[in-house]
């Protein structure tokens, strides 16, 4: 069973985000391997410890990206591939998929798994666009992931409940971050990892011209919310509940 | 005029929400279209055209109820290449996220998601940070393919010409590769959450599922008001993920929210940032939920609530009893 995992290099969704222009830092400033591709990195792993065969990452981003799938190599992943490329800056989802879809081509695989939605802000299409471009069947967003045989049955996280659905292989899964809770590495795992393959590739070493890259939208400006001025603040000395009873009541909720 | 399509998810041939949603958002740009595809379709090109369809395009194949995804893209596609829309618009749902990403990979065009408005066809506003900034794109490929977060906008009836067009789009047997084999529906508790008109939401400050559970009682005591929660009380199961408020969950924009140990994480503020009066109980004064908050107050959220469950209960005598 060879597994593809999308593995995405993150700010740090815990602080507060900085912008780069009309762009999102993602440079000199705290960075992680996105929390739900550390999921669909513990999936994988998982279904290789059960099933053998290999595990291979591929990103798209700057070269400090390397931290991130150094983590998903310490976390049992085999062999990882960076696409970084100065052309490759103001990306929409459409070649991002490309890009990430002729990395992805480059290793024989059974199964695609990449995160249901970035934590920076992404369109959660990643998967569907992957699935296009490589002709796989693919499922999302996915909750639990059973392969038995030449078969995936996935739980799909929907609207209201969920609903399960089932393809063959080879097949891509975009998982939620329901699906597990990934490993944390031991520090011998993460030496090991410093030895481990990592291929860093450019556009054109994927075969990728300008037509392909022409990025079809902009950002042309960015403007704060309405804001919301902060009320009051009441430290409750007991007198908290008849101040949030006043204010329904004068909003006439009761 | 331009022309705007909307793709209609639909249960049993009752629309969903959204797409009424995004066919009074079409007509504000446009002649408004609909798709809408399935065994049960026909019974809802008639709601679509009291929210504005001019004609609805109708497929009832039922091939599109088994197979998620590939069918409806390529029936898309091919309906797209021969009627040529300006835009075409999604709401962000599983399915139609699954139907959008392949149509685009299908005709090489891109597309933006995440919107909250639609200002022309081509000009979508998105936000970052939780809702605190809009980010307004541009989008140079036709059709522009948008997906819309569910409840960005209000749904308005207005009467459309709501002429159905039968389809039958042949499709190959190459595109049936994923298939639904079981559903389960449960619904978060109590009213819709995205329509509620008070909404009472829970965070992890709460401290368990038993007080977590003091919510529902909070709601029947405020008459109908619907129960939330945030991202983290969900994976811990306190709550079904129907009731998830946020990013990844529902938008509320309701008259008054109260949050109940909810710190305000961006993932979250971004889904009821819009609501009229918010009402914040945590204990950290530096909860960022507090910046947003008409009526903070600053102590024990599962003691702040249950007290003001006794306030309404002794209020309404009997109301509640047995």
């Amino acid at each position: 069973m060879n597994i593809v995992v999308t593995a995405k290099y993150v700010p740090d969704p815990d602080l507060p985000g900085e912008l780069d222009g009309f762009r999102l830092r993602r440079e000199g400033v705290p960075g992680l391997l996105d929390p739900i591709d550390q999921c669909g990195v513990e999936l994988a792993v998982q279904l290789k410890e059960a099933l053998s065969g290999r595990v291979i990452l591929v990103s798209m981003g700057p070269a400090v990206a390397e931290a991130a799938l150094r983590l998903g190599l310490a976390m049992g992943a085999d062999e990882a591939v960076l696409v970084t490329d100065p052309a490759l800056t103001g990306f929409d989802a459409l070649v991002t998929a490309r890009v990430l879809a002729r990395a992805i081509g480059r290793f024989p695989f059974d199964l695609v798994i990449c995160g249901a939605q970035s934590s920076d802000g992404s369109t959660g299409t990643l998967g569907a666009m992957l699935a296009g471009l490589l002709d796989l069947p693919g499922i999302g967003p996915a909750k639990r992931v059973e392969v038995g045989g030449r078969l995936v049955r996935v739980r799909r996280q929907m609207a209201a409940g969920y609903e399960v659905a089932e393809c063959s292989l080879p097949a891509l899964v975009a998982v939620t971050s329901d699906i597990n809770v990934p490993r944390f590495p031991s520090f011998k795992a993460r030496v090991a990892a410093r030895s481990k393959p990592l291929t860093r590739l450019t556009a054109a070493d994927l075969g990728l011209g300008p037509d392909a890259l022409r990025v079809r939208q902009a950002v042309v400006a960015i403007t704060p919310a309405e804001e919301r001025s902060p009320g009051e603040i009441v430290v409750d000395d007991g007198t908290a509940v008849a101040r949030i009873i006043r204010l329904l009541e004068e909003l006439g909720v009761i | 005029m331009p022309k705007v399509w909307v793709f209609a998810e639909h249960r049993r041939g009752r629309p969903d929400t959204t797409a009424f949603e995004l066919l009074t958002k079409a007509r504000q740009l446009g002649q408004a279209e609909a798709v809408v595809v399935g065994a049960r379709a026909p019974e809802a090109a008639g709601p679509l055209a009291r929210y504005g369809a001019d004609t609805v395009y109708v497929d009832d194949n039922p091939v599109y109820d088994e197979w998620v995804g590939d069918p409806a893209a390529e029936t898309l596609r091919r309906l797209l290449t021969e009627h040529r829309p300006d835009a075409i618009l999604f709401a962000t749902l599983p399915d139609s996220r699954e139907i959008a990403g392949r149509l685009a990979t299908r005709l090489g065009l891109t597309l933006i998601s995440n919107a909250v408005d639609i200002r022309s066809v081509g000009a979508v506003r998105t936000t970052m940070f939780g809702g605190s900034l809009y980010v307004d794109c541009r989008i140079d490929d036709r059709p522009a393919i948008i997906l819309v977060r569910p409840h960005s906008f209000p749904a308005e009836p207005a009467p459309g010409q709501g002429r159905v067009v039968p389809v039958r789009v042949e499709l190959p047997d190459g595109l049936r590769l994923v298939r639904r084999v079981e559903a389960c529906e449960n619904a978060a508790r109590g009213p819709d959450l995205a329509g509620a008109a008070v909404v009472v939401a829970g965070g992890r400050g709460l401290g368990s599922r038993e007080n977590f559970e003091l919510l529902y009682e909070l709601a029947a005591l405020l008459g109908n008001a619907a129960v939330g929660a945030t991202r983290a009380v969900v994976e811990a199961g306190w709550a079904p993920p129907a009731a998830q408020v946020g990013l990844t969950g529902t938008t509320v924009r309701p008259r008054v929210y109260l949050a109940f140990g909810i710190s305000g994480a961006s993932q979250h503020v971004a889904g009821m940032r819009q609501s009229q009066t918010i009402i914040a109980v945590n204990t950290d004064p530096n909860a960022p939920i507090f910046k947003i908050a008409d009526l903070g107050i600053l102590g024990d959220a599962r003691k702040v609530l249950l007290r003001l469950i006794e306030a309404l209960r002794a209020r309404h005598p009997g109301r509640l009893e047995g």
